[in-house]
């Protein structure tokens, strides 16, 4: 019997177009992660995961969508943050994971570091088709 | 949904009051800690548990008692679980609010039917009352664990003082082993302690540490990076030779840290910085 | 278009950053400081970060662009207020920040410049 379904208690849109919406998205993300009732530092951890991410999606996606969602787990809340846009796509992806923020060759995008503040972290993308994030940062005990 | 689901379900709605009353009476013989608030909550809950399962029964059956159609039954009993476990009480006696459910669900199933389909009714309500006592019993434990969690944080942040050595300098002793969630709570405390205090050196004494594996040196180094950020240097005394070794060993790069081999060192190390020192008071005659 | 505003304080620039600045904000803080560096002769920057409770790789980076332009320019730079909670997550992230000079608060920033004799 599967106990740990994970049950979506409040999902909502941002649209994420230009550099206005990232600072949106923030606080955005924030409010949420304040009611889930994560700790400051945790606060910051996933709105700045967010903030990478966004940047991302406006910067190198040409634009897409963000879809925040407070989510339980069995008896654990978190909050789960997916990001998708249409744009070129990543072509390298485990070499883009690897990359710090000293670009030397790479993307930059900084990828690598947004992992690290997050629980849960999973990344698809295709050349020409668009890429998707999705992060995820539990509520300790 | 097949026929003996439909019956059981029938039966509930049918004899919803009674049943509770019954369950309620079956509840208030188990032995257990219990007052007024707690009786009014059990009645509370066990209406709306008979509820959530009626829904549940009629939506998806009696198979899947883990899918979303049960989402609003098992919320129910995290919820009794959590609070249970906050009361005190066993994960039996947690359990048993689901148990005790079913000798009233068969008295009133023998009221209804009989022969092959009462033997089918029982069947689907076994099968459920079974699995969300299993659940309770697994939700239970979940909850004793984010108590204890919850305990053990409160304890670490009791035993891990940041003194206030002198004027701008503080000490954290540490003491005992250092794992991950400790090391974190152990930085905040710190760095909020720099801001607090407006201290610009930190001494971080690792004499009480046992040992010193890659992960605890990496976190201290992630203390030592955090607290430089905010304007403040850290010294970090106490280095035993064997973890001397270990740190060499691991190929630990400690060359941007300044260590000191005890205590006393590191606080006159920090006193020089500041401009201050310590001297002999001149002799009374 | 909005712009941080940058306070003179004798031989020293002071840049309280104080709202959540989207990209283009902090590019123009960093046009509009390095023009104001050469304009007044200024011999240091205080960069007060107090306020902000967030700081992600894209102002990370303006602060060590801001600090590395500044050096050219023969002045220091300190960054002064960092939270906690901001300097844990930096460190998480990775970012360096190195070069970039700190203190705690604007007094201990400024006395640090006059100090290194700025």
């Amino acid at each position: 019997m599967a106990i740990d379904v994970q049950r979506v208690e409040r999902s909502d849109e941002l649209a994420l177009k230009g550099g206005e919406d990232v600072v949106r998205l923030r606080q955005a993300v924030r409010e949420r992660a304040v009611a889930v009732g994560f700790s400051l530092v945790d606060q910051t951890k996933i709105v700045t995961a967010a903030s990478e991410i966004g940047r991302n999606t406006v910067q190198y996606g040409g634009g897409g969508t963000a879809r925040l969602a407070i989510v339980t787990n069995g008896t654990r809340r978190g909050l789960r943050l997916e990001f998708s846009d249409n744009g070129p796509g990543i072509a390298d992806l485990a070499q883009a994971l690897q990359d710090g923020f000293t670009t030397g060759g790479g993307l930059g995008l900084g990828l690598s570091g947004a992992k690290r503040l997050c629980d849960e972290f999973d990344i698809q993308s295709e050349v020409g088709r668009g890429t998707r994030v999705s992060l995820v940062r539990w509520k300790p005990y | 949904m097949n026929t003996a689901t439909a019956a059981l379900a029938e039966t509930l709605r049918k004899h919803e009051s009674e049943i509770l009353a019954d369950w309620l009476k079956e509840q208030a013989a188990v032995p257990s800690r219990r007052n007024a608030v707690h009786d009014a909550e059990t009645r509370t809950l066990s209406r709306d548990f008979l509820n959530a399962v009626q829904e549940a029964l009629n939506g998806s059956g009696a198979d899947n008692v883990g899918g979303s159609g049960y989402s609003r039954a098992r919320d129910l009993l995290a919820e009794l679980s959590a609070s249970r476990a906050v009361q005190g009480q066993s994960p039996s006696e947690t359990a048993m609010f689901v148990f005790s459910l079913k000798q009233p669900l068969f008295t009133w199933l023998r009221r209804d039917l009989e022969g092959d389909k009462l033997a089918e009714a029982m069947w689907a309500a076994t099968l459920v009352i079974d699995r969300l006592g299993l659940f309770t019993t697994e939700a239970f434990q979940k909850s004793r664990e984010e108590v204890i969690q919850r305990q053990q944080r409160e304890l670490l942040e009791l035993s891990t003082p940041v003194v206030e050595l002198w004027d701008g300098i503080l000490a954290l002793p540490l003491i005992g082993t250092l794992d991950s969630g400790r090391t974190q709570v152990v930085m905040e405390s710190l760095l909020e302690k720099i801001v607090q205090s407006g201290s610009t050196i930190a001494i971080i004494d690792i004499t009480g540490v046992p040992t010193v594996d890659t992960l605890v040196a990496q976190h201290l180094m992630k203390t030592v990076a955090a607290a430089r950020l905010m304007g403040a240097d850290c010294i970090i005394s106490g280095i035993r030779p064997q973890i001397a070794q270990t740190i060499v060993h691991l190929g630990v790069d400690l060359s941007a840290v300044t260590t000191k081999a005890s205590l006393a060192d590191a606080f006159m190390l920090a006193l020089r910085r500041l401009g201050s020192r310590i001297e002999a008071a001149p002799a009374r005659v | 278009m909005e712009r941080i505003p940058i306070l003179r304080m004798g031989r020293f620039l002071l840049v309280t950053i104080q709202v959540d600045m989207h990209d283009q904000l902090a590019l123009t803080l960093q046009d509009d400081l390095t023009q104001r560096i050469v304009a007044d002769r200024a011999r240091g920057v205080l960069m007060d970060i107090s306020s902000l409770d967030v700081v992600d790789s894209f102002i990370g980076r303006m602060i060590s662009n801001i600090a590395a332009m500044s050096r050219v320019l023969d002045a220091q730079t300190v960054v002064v207020g960092m939270q906690p909670a901001v300097a844990i997550t930096l460190v998480e992230l990775g970012l360096d920040l190195a070069g970039v000079r700190t203190a705690l608060n604007v007094e201990r920033g400024m006395a640090l410049l006059q100090q290194s004799g700025a």
